[in-house]
C-alpha cells in the first residue's frame, strides 16, 4: 500500500489551497484526488467574475482563479490523480479509490483532509408537487451544460431559489437567449449577493419575487409550466395569490449541502446545522488527523475564503503530520533505547534534546486535545466553524465564522469568554446569505486560563 | 402475422411474454411508452406481499399468495432483487384488535404461512421505531421487498433472448376481429395476431371494451409516495403496514431494496390516465400518516417524490381470461395491487391460456435464465479490480451517490432492450436515482447515451416522446 | 437634487451607495467604504459599464468550451452586441488564459480574452 503525509479528498478550490499551504509547511508527500477530469472544481463552470478580490486582490473569473491555484500545485510539484473517484476512507486513515486506469487502490494517509465540496439540494428534497418532466435542473447542472457543453437546457426559464448559483444562471441564460421570465426566492429576503441581484437581475429587468415558491409544475414530458404562489409568515401557500407562468425550464437554486458521505462513512462527527463535520481551531474533524476545509465544512458564498480556510487546514494538517513524526522518531528512540539498556546496560547515545523538545510538544498535543473550549453560537449565530477551540495550539490570529438566521439590522456582534464581554462591532445590516466572521486573538484567550466557553451572539444594544 | 400481441410492457405483460417464450410462438409486445415498466409497475410500493389482503378465494388472493411463493427462485433465475424481509400490520387500537385477527385468520384461509400475530413487547423489540400506541401486529415473514424495475426488465428481456420482439413507442389505437384473428391500428402501422393479451394497466378497460359489448371501467387510483436517503434506509427492517382501511392498505413505511426508505402510498381515484403528477395535499398526508405507526421518521431525508396510478377495477378483482364473445382476445386487466406480487404467476396463468387457444408446443430451445447487469459494488475487491483492468470502464463512476459506473451504464445501453434515455438508464442501473436526483450525473449519462446510441446530445430524453433535456445550443436565437 | 441609490457592485460587499446630483452634475457620493465604490458609483450614474463573461467553442482542446471575459469593462448598452460578437466564434487549441480572442468586440475598443486554458 503507497502511503502519503497528506492525502487530500477533492481537487477543487478547497483541496488546492490546502495542498500548497501544507506543501509551504514542508510536507514532502501530499497527494490530491479528484474525481473530475480536471483540477478547479466547481471554479471551472463559474465563468462570471468577482472572485479574487481579497486573495490575488483583483476581479477574477472562476477559472482564472482555480488557474492560479492550479499553477502553484504544478509549481509546487505537488501530487494529484485526476478522474478518480474516492469510494472509502477508513477510521485509520486508509482511502479506497477507484478510476480506470489504476482500478480500485488503496492509500495509507498520515492525515487526510476532506475538501468534497457540496452539492445541490434537488427538487425532491423541496418536495415540490407536479409531474415530473424534463425540464427541470438544478441551477448547477444547468450551469455546467451551458458553461463547459454549449447546450442551452431551456428557451423560458423560471427560477426557484435567489441564491447566487440562481442569480447568476438568470444573467447567463439570457446572456445565451433564455428568457428568464422571473425569479422566485421562498424567504422574505435573497439568499444571494446584493451585487448579483444588481448585475444579474437588475441589469436584464428580471423580477425577484421575494416571498413565493412554486405550487405547481405542469407538463408530462417536459415543462410547460409552473405555478408561483406567496407564502405566509410560516412558507405556507397563500390560498388565491396563484400566478401561472408558462415555461419550458425551471431551475432551481434552492440551497447548497455539504457532500459528506465519505466522512460520516468514516465516522466524523457532523453537526446538524452545517451538515458538515464540527472542528476544532485546527479545522480537526473528532477523527485525529482528519481535517475539514471549504464547502465540505459549510457553504461559504466567496472562494476567496474557502482558500483562506483551506490554506488553515492544510498549516493545521502539516503540523499535525510533523508532530506524529515526532512522536514516532520518540518513540522509536525510546524503544530503541531500552533495547539497549537491556543489552549494555548504560544510556544510549540518544538525541536527547529533540527528544525532549518532541516530547513537550507531543505532551501539548495530547494533553489539550482534551481541553476544549467550546463555542456557543446563540442569539441570531445560528453556527460557528471552528465550534471548539484549545488555546494553546490555536494561530495568533484565529478566525471564526459564523452565520446568521434572519435579516439584521443595526446589530452588534458579540463574542464572551465565559462573561466578559470581548467584542462588541456595530453591522449595519447582515442575512444569512453572507457569512461573518469574528478574530479572537490567542494573547488575549490567554488571559483567562480558566476558560470554558466561548459565546458569539448578536445584540441590539 | 403474430402468434401473439401482448398489449403493455408492464409487469403482466413482460411475465406474460416470458411465459409464452417457453412455446413455439411468434409473440410481439406492443409499448407505447419508450421503454419497458413505464406505468404502474415503475410507481408502486416494490413489495412483495404475503397475501393476506384478498377475499379468500379470489382470484387475486390465490395469484398473490402463488406469486409471492415462486418471487425467490425467480429472483434467482431472471437476476432481479428480492428480500424476504417480512411485514407487520400495525394495530394501534385495541378496539381494532379483532380486525387484526381476522386478516390473520383470512392470510390462513388464503394459504399464507408463518402468520403470526405478535405483541407490544415483542413488536418493539422487532421493530424499535414502531410508534409507542401500537398494541400488537400482524407478523407475516413471508411478505418481501422487490426492484419492481428489475423484476419488469428482467422479463422483457428474457423474453427478448426468447424470441419475443418488442416494439416501442406504438400505442394501439383501434383492434378488430378479422377472419383469422385481431387486426390492431396502431400509430405506427397494423399489426396482426391470432390471439391477443390486453395487459394494457391503466388503460386496459378502453383496449378491452374496443372488443366487447361487456364493458369494464378501470379506475386510475393515484397513489403519491415519498422516497428517502439511504441513511434513512433503515429506520425499519420489514414492511411496516397500518391496518387496511377503505381506500386499500392505508401508508406504509419499508426498506426498499437498494436500501432507501418508502413512504406512501395516498389513495385518490381520479379520471385522468396519465395524471401520475403529486399533488402538496397528497404528499402531506403521506409525511402525516406515515408518522402514525413509525416514529421519528426523518422526513428532512426526502430525496424524491413521485405518484403512481393502480388500475383499480370496481371489483377490486383481477380479470385474466379470454373475453366473451371475442375469441382469442385475453385480458389480463384490473391489475392493482398485489399485482406486482402475484406478475410471475400471472404471467403463468395467461400463458396457460393463450397455450389452450393456440394450442402451443413447447420450445425446446427456452432458456429461463438471465444474467442482469453486472454490479461492481457487489464483487469481491480482487474480481473488481480484475474487471478494470479488463474493462477500465468499470472504473469509471459516473454516478457518485449510487457509485455506477460507466461499464454499468453501457451495459444497460447495449443489452436486449437497452436503455434510451436517462430514465431507461436510471431503472437499469440507479444512476441518477441517489441524493443529488441527477444534478451531477445526468450531462454525463447524456455524453455515454449519445455516444453509444449514435445520437446528438439534443435528441437525449429524459424518457422518450418530447422530454428533451437540451433544447438548443448556446447563442443559437441571439 | 436628485438622489439615487446604488448598490456597488465592486466587490461582495455590496455596500449601499447615495449620490446626488444636480442635473448632470455629481454633488456627492456617500455610503461607499472604499474608493472603488466611489469610482463605481460615479460611473454608474454617468456611463454604467460591465464586464461580459461568456464561452466559446474551442477546437482540439480537451474541453468543448473554453471561457471568456472582456478584458475591462464595456458600456452597459454594449453587453448584447458583445455576446452576439460571440456567436459562431470557434478557437483552435491550444488556448491560453489571457489569449485575445476576440480583438475591440462590437466597437468598443476591448478585447474579449480567454479565462481558461484549452
Amino acid at each position: 500500500m503507497k502511503t502519503y503525509d497528506i492525502v487530500i479528498i477533492g481537487g477543487g478550490p478547497a483541496g488546492l489551497s490546502a495542498a500548497v499551504s501544507a506543501r509551504k509547511s514542508e510536507i514532502e508527500s501530499i497527494l490530491i484526488l479528484e474525481r473530475d477530469k480536471e483540477l478547479g472544481g466547481i471554479l471551472n463552470q463559474c465563468i462570471h467574475n468577482g472572485f479574487g478580490l481579497h486573495t490575488f486582490k483583483e476581479e477574477l473569473t472562476g477559472p482564472e482563479y482555480a488557474g492560479r491555484f492550479i499553477e502553484q500545485v504544478e509549481e509546487l510539484q505537488i501530487e494529484y490523480r485526476l478522474h478518480t473517484m474516492v469510494m472509502d476512507i477508513s477510521q485509520d486513515k486508509v482511502v479506497t479509490a477507484m478510476n480506470s486506469t489504476d482500478g480500485l487502490f488503496e492509500i495509507k494517509a498520515g492525515a487526510v483532509i476532506l475538501a468534497m465540496g457540496c452539492r445541490e439540494r434537488s427538487r425532491g428534497a423541496l418536495n415540490i408537487p407536479g409531474y415530473r418532466p424534463a425540464g427541470i435542473f438544478s441551477a448547477g447542472t444547468a450551469q455546467r451544460l451551458v458553461n463547459m457543453e454549449g447546450f442551452l437546457p431551456g428557451r423560458k426559464v423560471v427560477i426557484l431559489g435567489s441564491g447566487d448559483i440562481g442569480l447568476i444562471m438568470a444573467r447567463r441564460m439570457t446572456l445565451e437567449s433564455a428568457q428568464v421570465q422571473v425569479v422566485a426566492e421562498l424567504m422574505p429576503y435573497s439568499g444571494g449577493l446584493k451585487r448579483n441581484i444588481v448585475q444579474c437581475l437588475d441589469d436584464y429587468g428580471i423580477p425577484l419575487k421575494l416571498s413565493h415558491t412554486v405550487v405547481e409544475i405542469r407538463g408530462r414530458e417536459r415543462v410547460e409550466g409552473v405555478t408561483l404562489a406567496q407564502v405566509d409568515e410560516k412558507n405556507r401557500p397563500i390560498p388565491g395569490t396563484e400566478e401561472d407562468y408558462a415555461c419550458d425550464t425551471l431551475l432551481l437554486s434552492v440551497g447548497l449541502i455539504p457532500e459528506n458521505e465519505l466522512s460520516s462513512g468514516m465516522g466524523v462527527e457532523l453537526s446538524r446545522v452545517t451538515s458538515g463535520p464540527v472542528v476544532n481551531e485546527s479545522l480537526e474533524t473528532n477523527i485525529e488527523g482528519v481535517f475539514a476545509c471549504g464547502n465540505v465544512l459549510h457553504v461559504h458564498d466567496l472562494v476567496d475564503f474557502v482558500s483562506e480556510e483551506a490554506a488553515a487546514a492544510g498549516r493545521n494538517a502539516a503540523r499535525y503530520v510533523q508532530e506524529a513524526g515526532k512522536r514516532a522518531k520518540l518513540q522509536a528512540a525510546a524503544d530503541g533505547a531500552d533495547e539497549a539498556k537491556e543489552r549494555f546496560g548504560e544510556q544510549t547515545d540518544v538525541e536527547e534534546e529533540s527528544r525532549s523538545s518532541a516530547k513537550q510538544d507531543a505532551d501539548v498535543a495530547a494533553q489539550s486535545r482534551h481541553q476544549a473550549v467550546e463555542i456557543r453560537a446563540v442569539d441570531g449565530v445560528r453556527y460557528t466553524v471552528p465550534s471548539r477551540i484549545h488555546v494553546e495550539r490555536m494561530e495568533d490570529i484565529q478566525t471564526v465564522r459564523f452565520r446568521v438566521g434572519g435579516v439584521y439590522k443595526n446589530c452588534f456582534v458579540s463574542v464572551y469568554l465565559d462573561e466578559e464581554r470581548i467584542l462588541h462591532r456595530k453591522r449595519p445590516v447582515m442575512a444569512p446569505g453572507e457569512m461573518e466572521d469574528v478574530k479572537l486573538r490567542k494573547e488575549e484567550l490567554l488571559k483567562h486560563p480558566d476558560l470554558k466557553t466561548i459565546t458569539v451572539k448578536l445584540e441590539e444594544i | 402475422m403474430y402468434d401473439v400481441i401482448i398489449i403493455g410492457a408492464g409487469v403482466s405483460g413482460c411475465a406474460a411474454a416470458r411465459e409464452l417464450s417457453r412455446y413455439k410462438a411468434r409473440v410481439c409486445v406492443l409499448e407505447k411508452a419508450e421503454d419497458v415498466c413505464c406505468g404502474t409497475s415503475k410507481a408502486n410500493s416494490a413489495i412483495a406481499h404475503a397475501g393476506y389482503d384478498a377475499p379468500t378465494g379470489s382470484l387475486m388472493a390465490k395469484l398473490n399468495v402463488q406469486g409471492n411463493q415462486m418471487m425467490e427462485q425467480l429472483s434467482k433465475e431472471l437476476d432481479f432483487e428480492f428480500q424476504r424481509i417480512g411485514s407487520l400490520v400495525i394495530c394501534r387500537d385495541a378496539e381494532d384488535l379483532p380486525n387484526l385477527q381476522a386478516l390473520y385468520d383470512r392470510g390462513a384461509a388464503n394459504g399464507v404461512t408463518g402468520l403470526r400475530i405478535v405483541e407490544k413487547e415483542e413488536l418493539r423489540q422487532m421493530e424499535p421505531n414502531i410508534s409507542d400506541d401500537a398494541v400488537a401486529a400482524l407478523y407475516a415473514p413471508t411478505a418481501g421487498i422487490v426492484c419492481p424495475f428489475g423484476m419488469n426488465i428482467a422479463f422483457a428481456e428474457n423474453a427478448a433472448v426468447n424470441g419475443v420482439e418488442f416494439r416501442f413507442d406504438t400505442e394501439v389505437q383501434g383492434i378488430r376481429k378479422t377472419e383469422s384473428g385481431w387486426l390492431l391500428e396502431t400509430n405506427q402501422g397494423q399489426f396482426e395476431a391470432k390471439c391477443v393479451v390486453n395487459a394494457a394497466g391503466v388503460y386496459a378497460d378502453v383496449i378491452h371494451n374496443m372488443v366487447s359489448e361487456q364493458k369494464i371501467r378501470i379506475t386510475p387510483r393515484r397513489g403519491d409516495y415519498c422516497l428517502l436517503d439511504k441513511s434513512a434506509g433503515s429506520h425499519v427492517a420489514r414492511v411496516i403496514f397500518a391496518l387496511p382501511g377503505k381506500y386499500g392498505k392505508g401508508i406504509l413505511v419499508t426498506p426498499t431494496v437498494h436500501g432507501n426508505l418508502l413512504v406512501g402510498p395516498t389513495a385518490v381515484d381520479t379520471e385522468n390516465k396519465e395524471g401520475s403528477n403529486t399533488t402538496r395535499e397528497g404528499l402531506d398526508q403521506v409525511i402525516e400518516k406515515a408518522g402514525e405507526n413509525v416514529k421519528n421518521l426523518p422526513m428532512r431525508s426526502v430525496i424524491t417524490s413521485f405518484a403512481g396510478l393502480r388500475a383499480h377495477e370496481e371489483n377490486h378483482e383481477f380479470i385474466i381470461g379470454e373475453v366473451e364473445g371475442a375469441a382469442g382476445f385475453v385480458d389480463c386487466a384490473g391489475i392493482e395491487s398485489p399485482g406486482l406480487t402475484a406478475s410471475p404467476a400471472i404471467g403463468v396463468m395467461v400463458a396457460g391460456i393463450v397455450r389452450e387457444i393456440l394450442q402451443l408446443e413447447e420450445n425446446p430451445s427456452f432458456d429461463g435464465t438471465r444474467k442482469g447487469i453486472l454490479k461492481p459494488q457487489e464483487l469481491p475487491v480482487e474480481e473488481r479490480r480484475q474487471l478494470i483492468r479488463e474493462n477500465p470502464a468499470y472504473g469509471n463512476i459516473i454516478c457518485r451517490c449510487e457509485m455506477v459506473t460507466e461499464g454499468e451504464i453501457i451495459d444497460a445501453i447495449t443489452r436486449p432492450l437497452g436503455a434510451k434515455s436517462l430514465d431507461g438508464v436510471k431503472r437499469r442501473t440507479r444512476a441518477g436515482m441517489g441524493r443529488c436526483q441527477a444534478g451531477f450525473c445526468s450531462p454525463r449519462v447524456m455524453e455515454i447515451l449519445a455516444r453509444e446510441c449514435g445520437k446528438h446530445i439534443s435528441d437525449i430524453t429524459k424518457a422518450g416522446g418530447e422530454s428533451r433535456i437540451v433544447v438548443g445550443v448556446n447563442k443559437d436565437s441571439l | 437634487m436628485e438622489k439615487r441609490e446604488l448598490i456597488c457592485i465592486g466587490c461582495p460587499m455590496g455596500c449601499p451607495v447615495t449620490v446626488e446630483m444636480d442635473e448632470d452634475k455629481i454633488v456627492s457620493v456617500t455610503g461607499n467604504t472604499c474608493p472603488r465604490g466611489d469610482a463605481y458609483a460615479r460611473k454608474e450614474v454617468t456611463n454604467p459599464t460591465r464586464i461580459v463573461t461568456s464561452t466559446v467553442k474551442v477546437e482540439g482542446g480537451f474541453v468543448e468550451m473554453i471561457s471568456v471575459k472582456t478584458k475591462e469593462d464595456i458600456p452597459k448598452e454594449k453587453i448584447f452586441d458583445c455576446v452576439k460578437a460571440l456567436k459562431g466564434v470557434t478557437v483552435k487549441a491550444p488556448v491560453h488564459i489571457g489569449d485575445v480572442i476576440l480583438a475591440d468586440v462590437a466597437g468598443t475598443g476591448v478585447d474579449v480574452v480567454a479565462t481558461r486554458n484549452a
